[in-house]
């Protein structure tokens, strides 16, 4: 997969040659006007796109990988301008071309894809309209053989039954469909480079593999050139010629790809390279070297894992949902005809069994649609099942209606930590009131007595505080606001939040999903922490396997509502027994270390 | 889609039960003696009571509700005390009067307001966005008969350009033939340019008075939902392909910008069929909402049963346009339905 464009070939067409390289960045400073002044976003970023080569641009949120690319198509929005420097895109001006200029080479010379790619379709205009729109505004075709060329373009990026495609509105379509509507609306009119941000984030690791063959085998059938925004080293590893690392704006190393992995320079890059999950390695190795040395001095004794009663029992679990579109049983009374059960219901969890014994963690696996979130909603009780049986603690807490499970005793003892630390916060709430919440409404009488006397010492906030301690969250910050915090914070909140009553039970759904990599680092070695000193059960769902295997002792993968294989993380990884599983874990990709 | 509108129809049926009863019931409880004040005041109790029985107004209130909603089955609204007229006679000619100013000051207003609420929020910041505000904050500041009196000042006592305020139509003009009961609409099927633009000229400025009222809102809305629309992740697609900025912001963001403008439009109306009372009486508008509010001064209660009922009708009809066009711009709701 490493195809090093090789010299011997560019050389051998001198026309384009003596153009010189596709795209050169020249100390491009780009600065956004905001509230507080003037930003600098980017700063002087250098970069060298040969033909037919691909560039991975790598970095976390914030380091300005997209502002580089937005602003080499001079999409910015309005608060944004190029400060400085230079951009020439085949022998173009891009920084002082007219906005016609650049309207002519934006689609039809370079183009771009998008992360959330329903989001990045108009959703009230058939798909065949909108990839027509481009083809029309570049004359690539004309109204009256448009439809043949959308179909024609429909084709080549493998969308199977076209014609009928052409007609769909993207809600119709899975999110790997609209990916392959955005790819086939940028590719229409062959453009010479490709702009791919974040093409994959938020899609399941098989589609996402779909979709990268699919863009790199279009690209290089066609000699194109291509940028790859990440911020997944294995998927720039997988798919890059050259790799450019950036951090806050500016570029800390490029290299080719294979020689970033095997040797990187700066210290920067081998941070990342630390904290991304890869086989073989253990929690502390994601952490950077000097931290992972202090925060392994006190070796934490082996949890004892105690087989003797399981904490949650889980028995043939099953949830119905009515089927979109079914013939209702409701109307079925008023034509008699007879409604079979299997039409007009699908099952979401499919009769699934499974266990956490005390001080273990348990990882729920599989992709989306695959059950595992309705498992993890109905064992927290926010839903009910449609039958099945779950046992917490030796209760039956699947017979205690949703709706009462809020108010039982019970409740305390089983605690969530949501995937999106900033929609699960709420944006009135302190960081500190956000860590009272579950103190305040359940934690007995002692504690709720001093609500009021937040700020005096009280009883609550010494609560508060310690919780925040053993978080690590610095104290000065318990008075902000959930925007006022960081998104690694953020998630500090949720989770001193959810261990607040001392559960024996947390369902981490996703913890780590919408964090940077070094911020998962982090935040997965505290969960194991808190894990052993509160010594707490996880029930862990995931969508990515080497995060799963980091922080669990056992893994079960799920597909269409049903468990294909369970066993220990090791086993499941190493050897998968089952053919899905095998899937999944090819589709990974890992930077080569 | 007949599915849908029958089945919209069938939600619209236990509200429009609801209007019937609240307005039997709010009649009745009125302060007022109806059979007192027909009578005139001076009127024996017993004449009083003679019109009190022969109005039906002796008997218990669940016989009085089945007489009325008997009649009602029938088509029979009742006759006004104060006209002696069918209330039914009088709403049907009144009521395309009132439709026909305050759906031409909601088109005005819309062909003002729309495009302006566009220019504001593609050149955000710029002197047609603080004339936007202006415009909008003045328009929704004063109140109509205000304004109305403004414009008459202005249009007809100063300048000349429009026709005294007096109703629909010139005294010099007959009606047309009524077909739909819309003076422009029917004047031009009887192929009558003269009584067209009469009509049209007496309709102006009140249907400005109107429009100005609905300005804000429209502007406001279609500025507010456009900016949002312009910053979503589709628009930046559809730049990046390179469409022009006439494509981008009227195919991409100003219909997908359209359905909570449309979803305004429905409150508009409402507010307007309210501001409408007024605009009548400034300009002698023989209209629906000024024959209810002397009929409801004049304790004559068949004429506000009409009246509120006509309205309730008028509203679900208004309400059912609005699902069908949302479902017309939208597939996802289509799909819902």
């Amino acid at each position: 997969m490493h195809g090093v464009v090789d010299p011997a070939t560019v050389a051998l067409a001198p026309a384009e040659e003596a153009r010189g390289p596709l795209l050169n960045v020249r100390d491009l400073t780009v600065e956004f006007a905001t509230r507080r002044g003037l930003v600098r976003a980017v700063e002087k970023v250098n970069l060298t796109l040969a033909k037919g080569e691909t560039l991975g641009i790598v970095g976390e949120s914030g380091s300005g990988k997209s502002v580089t690319s937005y602003t080499v198509m001079r999409i910015l929005d309005r608060a944004g301008h190029i400060a400085e420097g230079a951009i020439t895109f085949s022998g173009i001006d891009v920084a002082h071309a007219s906005e016609r200029e650049m309207r002519d080479l934006r689609g039809r010379e370079m183009s771009m894809i998008f992360q959330n790619p329903r989001a990045a379709l108009n959703p009230i205009r058939k798909v065949g309209h909108q990839i027509g729109d481009v083809l029309l505004q570049h004359v690539q075709a004309q109204p009256g053989n448009v439809k043949e060329k959308v179909i024609d373009v429909l084709n080549q990026v493998r969308i199977a039954r076209p014609e009928e495609r052409y007609h769909a509105y993207p809600f119709e379509l899975s999110g790997g469909m609209c990916q392959r509507i955005v790819i086939a609306l940028a590719l229409a009119c062959r453009p010479q480079l490709l702009i791919a941000d974040e093409p994959t984030t938020g899609l399941d690791v098989t589609t996402q593999k779909a979709v990268m063959e699919l863009v790199t085998e279009l690209t290089r059938a066609r000699g194109m050139s291509t940028i790859l925004i990440t911020h997944d080293l294995g998927l720039a590893a997988t798919y890059c010629d050259t790799v450019m690392v950036m951090e806050k704006g500016k570029v800390v190393e490029t290299a080719p790809a294979e020689q970033i992995f095997r040797n990187p320079q700066h210290a920067y890059t081998r941070k990342l390279m630390r904290a991304t999950p890869r086989p073989g390695i253990t929690l502390k190795d994601l952490l950077p070297e000097a931290e992972a040395e202090a925060g392994a001095a006190p070796p934490v004794a082996p949890m004892v894992v105690s087989d003797a009663v399981p904490l949650l029992k889980v028995e043939a679990l099953v949830k119905e949902y009515p089927r979109q579109g079914a013939p209702s049983a409701f109307l079925a009374k008023f034509t008699g005809k007879a409604v079979d059960p299997k039409d007009a219901t699908f099952r979401a969890v499919d009769g699934i069994s499974f266990e956490v014994k005390k001080g273990e963690s348990v990882g729920l696996v599989g992709e989306s649609g695959c059950g595992k979130s309705t498992t993890s909603t109905i064992v927290m009780r926010l839903i009910d099942s449609t039958s099945g049986r779950i046992t917490f603690d030796g209760q039956d807490i699947g017979a205690i209606p949703a709706r009462e499970f809020a108010h039982h005793p019970l409740r305390r003892r089983i605690q969530m930590v949501f995937q999106d630390p900033t929609e699960s916060l709420n944006p009135r709430y302190t960081a500190a009131r956000a860590i009272a919440d579950p103190l305040l409404r359940m934690g007995g009488k002692d504690i709720k007595g001093t609500f009021g006397g937040f700020g005096g010492g009280s009883a609550l906030e010494d609560k508060v505080e310690e919780l925040a301690r053993m978080v690590g969250l610095p104290a000065d910050l318990l008075d902000r606001f959930p925007h006022q915090l960081s998104g690694g914070q953020k998630a500090r909140v949720g989770i001193a939040r959810a261990i607040a009553l001392k559960p024996d039970l947390v369902i981490l759904d996703e913890p780590t999903a919408a964090l940077d990599v070094s911020v998962q680092a982090v935040v997965l070695n505290l969960l194991e922490e808190l894990k052993h000193t509160l010594g707490m059960s996880y029930l862990f769902v995931s969508h990515d396997l080497h995060v799963v295997r980091l922080l669990c002792d056992r893994v079960i993968v799920m597909r269409q509502g049903r468990v294909v294989e369970e066993g220990t993380s090791e086993q499941v990884l190493e050897a998968p027994k089952d053919a899905y599983t095998r899937e999944l874990i090819a589709a990974i990709p890992h930077p080569p270390v | 889609m007949l599915k849908l509108i029958a089945s919209r129809l069938a939600t619209a049926i236990p509200s429009l039960i609801g209007v019937v009863i609240v307005t039997f019931l709010l009649t009745r409880v009125l302060p007022g003696d109806t059979a007192a004040y027909f009578a005139g005041p001076a009127a024996t109790p017993q004449a009083i009571a003679e019109i009190r029985a022969k109005l039906g107004l002796d008997k218990p209130l669940p016989v009085q509700f089945v007489d009325y909603v008997s009649a009602l089955a029938k088509g029979d609204l009742g006759t006004s005390l104060s006209t002696g007229q069918s209330v039914a006679h009088e709403i049907t000619t009144r009521l395309p009067a009132s439709a026909e100013l305050t759906l031409s000051g909601l088109i005005l207003a819309l062909v003002i307001a729309v495009p302006f609420g566009i220019a504001a929020a593609v050149k955000q910041g710029s002197w047609i966005d603080h004339a936007c505000r202006i415009i909008t904050t003045a328009g929704v500041s004063l109140p109509v008969f205000f304004t109305g009196l403004l414009l008459v000042y202005l249009f007809y006592f100063r300048l000349g350009w429009a026709p005294a305020p007096l109703g629909r139509l010139d005294v010099f003009f007959s009606a047309p033939e009524t077909v739909t009961g819309f003076y422009l609409i029917d004047s031009l099927i009887a192929l009558d340019g003269e009584t067209f633009r009469a009509a049209l000229a007496q309709l102006v400025v009140p249907a400005l008075t109107l429009a100005i009222f609905a300005l804000a809102p429209i502007a406001r809305i279609t500025r507010a939902s456009m900016l949002q629309v312009l910053a979503s992740e589709f628009v930046r697609t559809a730049r990046a392909a390179g469409l022009t900025s006439r494509t981008v912001i009227i195919t991409y963001a100003f219909r997908n910008a359209m359905l909570p403008v449309v979803t305004t439009l429905g409150m508009v109306f409402s507010f307007l069929l309210g501001a409408n009372v007024l605009v009548e009486k400034v300009f002698a508008w023989p209209g629906i909402g000024s024959y209810a509010v002397e009929a409801l001064i004049t304790s004559d209660f068949a004429p506000v049963q009409g009246f509120v009922l006509a309205m309730a009708i008028l509203y679900v009809a208004l309400n059912l346009i609005i699902d069908l066009a949302y479902g017309i711009i939208d597939p996802r709701a289509r799909s819902e339905a």
